[in-house]
């Protein structure tokens, strides 16, 4: 499995990651060897093998629906890079 | 001070030869003059460590100590922090100040134990070496030319040195073990779901377990008490009872049926690692213990599953890091996808992004069945074959890692030589089984580690073996020249 310069620059959209032009080729290299890495994984039939989701198959613990936490808007915010009047700022995405 | 066990530090707080200011002054000394040698700390809380200690000698004088009241320890910067910058070893957070605590450092500060500061490690906890650390790479306090291993690298080498009496650190891969290993110390990955992963950053969710790394297993009984438990704000945790880990130290081992793989002593494995083990176990055999080979098939396989597994959960988890609620956002954003991608390519380091994309990729249209789902299956493959071997055995043992500590830059340039490091640790994550590392002796001045491996939830009996083999050796009291 080898990836190209354009899949790996689809994968880069993908992840929301900027990849700076000359590096694609090593990311594409890297990522190859990865994959072939992985690829040792085909060897074994698991037509009959039941998916692990959990070491000790336990389900997802649900909890009663309640209002447990309190409004702590100020205090989260104070720690995003840009806030106004208590709204993330992001730059205008409808024109 | 620095050089006694956290039982016998204890000990001397409560007896009043020293108070926890006094203990916590020397180990801020060593700090200042040891860390800058070694790298290991990314943020020293010295001023709030000495408000800690001076808590914990109130609590000492009204006679309501705890075994870990006073005692100084070190948490690695993977764990939330209040009020303290979180970093995780990335550039992505390097000004982030966590508005809460992780249920592990809220355990400790209950304990009233102290926090000399945080821990270096590799970013978001993907690395074997500590290279990949935004913040420079750790050195291993017994060659500093040598890295201390990773991803919990900080904590092995400031335990290794004697800059904290114990450290936290977290295992998606044998991040506890294989530095512990590289470092000469004791650490423990419990069973997946033992301890909580609330306000401990994620990297790969369904492996991720946070541990002790000390100088014994008798310290890591004391540690590993004081995290253990049920914590409803982790939707893995387990609700079960913990048991009480340092009562059972002292038991015999006689009758104790060890397990050695014969697929841990094969090809790749150092001749001198093999010949370690080897002692180790017979030391054992003279306590009493029977010995026979079992098999593990599918361990081969385990690197490529988890390569797929941890990436795939990575990618997803890291995906909150977009340079709009934390986190570090880069300059002039010209639209949206500018703010997420350059915020996310400067923010991460190059392993990060290699572990994200292979990860998005895996999980991206069309190759779900092909990658995520094969990797489960075979993670079921892999947890079988230790379920056959726990059928005829108590414990598993065998090397932590297949070399000593390498020299830095030896693998950073081959992610595939990095990830190998791994080799013997991986399959206990996949199983959510729990393993630990303890020092067997030396190879080249180098300390090397033995795993142990145990069914699930038998921390106790893994802590019980590693004890009795330190009360008849003392590999784990060697200390580097340098920084005795």
């Amino acid at each position: 499995m080898s990836l190209s310069a354009a899949e790996v620059n689809k994968i880069a959209w993908l992840a929301r990651i900027a990849i700076d032009p000359d590096k694609v080729d090593a990311y594409a290299r890297d990522l190859s060897g990865i994959l072939e890495f992985v690829e040792q994984m085909s060897t074994v039939d698991t037509s009959a093998v039941q998916p692990m989701a959990h070491p000790l198959d336990q389900a997802q613990r649900l909890r009663p629906d309640e209002i447990r936490e309190t409004d702590r808007r100020e205090l989260f915010q104070s720690h995003a890079p840009l806030v106004e009047a208590g709204l993330y700022l992001v730059p205008k995405v409808i024109e | 001070m620095h050089d006694k066990s956290i039982a016998e530090l204890a000990a001397g707080l409560r007896g009043k030869a020293f108070s926890s200011r006094e203990l916590t002054q020397s180990f801020l000394e060593r700090i200042g003059r040891f860390n800058p040698a070694l790298n290991a700390f990314v943020t020293v809380t010295a001023e709030r460590a000495l408000e800690q200690a001076d808590a914990a000698d109130g609590r000492i004088a009204a006679g309501q100590a705890g075994s870990l009241t006073g005692i100084p320890l070190g948490q690695k910067d993977i764990f939330c922090t209040q009020d303290i910058r979180t970093s995780c070893g990335s550039k992505m957070l390097d000004r982030f100040i966590s508005p809460y605590d992780a249920t592990v450092i809220e355990r400790f500060n209950q304990a009233g134990a102290v926090m000399l500061g945080k821990l270096n490690m590799d970013e978001f906890a993907m690395g074997s070496s500590n290279e990949t650390s935004y913040y420079g790479p750790v050195k291993n306090p017994w060659d500093t030319g040598t890295v201390p291993g990773g991803s919990s690298g900080g904590s092995a080498s400031a335990v290794a040195a004697r800059l904290v009496a114990g450290a936290t650190g977290t295992d998606t891969g044998g991040s506890i073990r294989q530095p512990a290993s590289f470092c000469g110390i004791t650490g423990i990955k419990p069973t997946y779901g033992l301890v909580s992963r609330y306000g401990m950053i994620a990297f790969a969710s369904s492996l991720d377990q946070g541990g002790p790394m000390a100088r014994s297993a008798e310290d890591c009984a004391l540690l590993l008490q004081a995290m253990a438990g049920y914590d409803e704000r982790d939707s893995t945790s387990l609700d079960r009872p913990v048991p009480d880990y340092s009562a059972g130290l002292a038991n015999g081992v006689e009758g104790l049926r060890i397990g050695l793989p014969k697929e841990f002593f094969g090809e790749g494995l150092d001749s001198d690692i093999a010949r370690l083990i080897d002692q180790a176990v017979a030391e054992y055999r003279k306590l009493g213990a029977t010995v026979k080979e079992v098999s593990l098939p599918n361990m081969h396989l385990s690197g490529p599953a988890y390569y797929v597994v941890a990436p795939a959960e990575c990618s997803s988890n890291l995906a909150r890091m977009d340079g709009v609620r934390f986190g570090h956002r880069c300059d002039a954003p010209k639209d949206l996808a500018d703010l997420y991608t350059r915020s996310r390519g400067e923010g991460f380091g190059a392993e990060v992004k290699r572990r994200i994309l292979i990860g998005t990729y895996a999980l991206s249209a069309g190759y779900y069945d092909a990658y995520y789902l094969k990797a489960q299956k075979i993670r079921r493959l892999i947890s079988d074959d230790f379920k056959k071997a726990f059928s005829e055995v108590d414990v598993i043992m065998g090397p932590t890692s297949p070399s000593v500590a390498f020299r830095f830059g030896e693998k950073s340039a081959d992610p595939i030589a990095m990830y190998l490091s791994d080799i013997y640790t991986i399959a206990v994550n996949l199983a959510g089984l729990p393993g630990m590392s303890i020092p067997v002796g030396f190879s080249k001045n180098l300390p090397v580690g033995m795993q142990i491996i145990g069914d699930y939830f038998a921390e106790g009996r893994l802590l019980n073996v590693a004890h009795r083999y330190q009360q008849v050796t003392d590999w784990h009291r060697q200390v580097p020249k340098e920084f005795a």
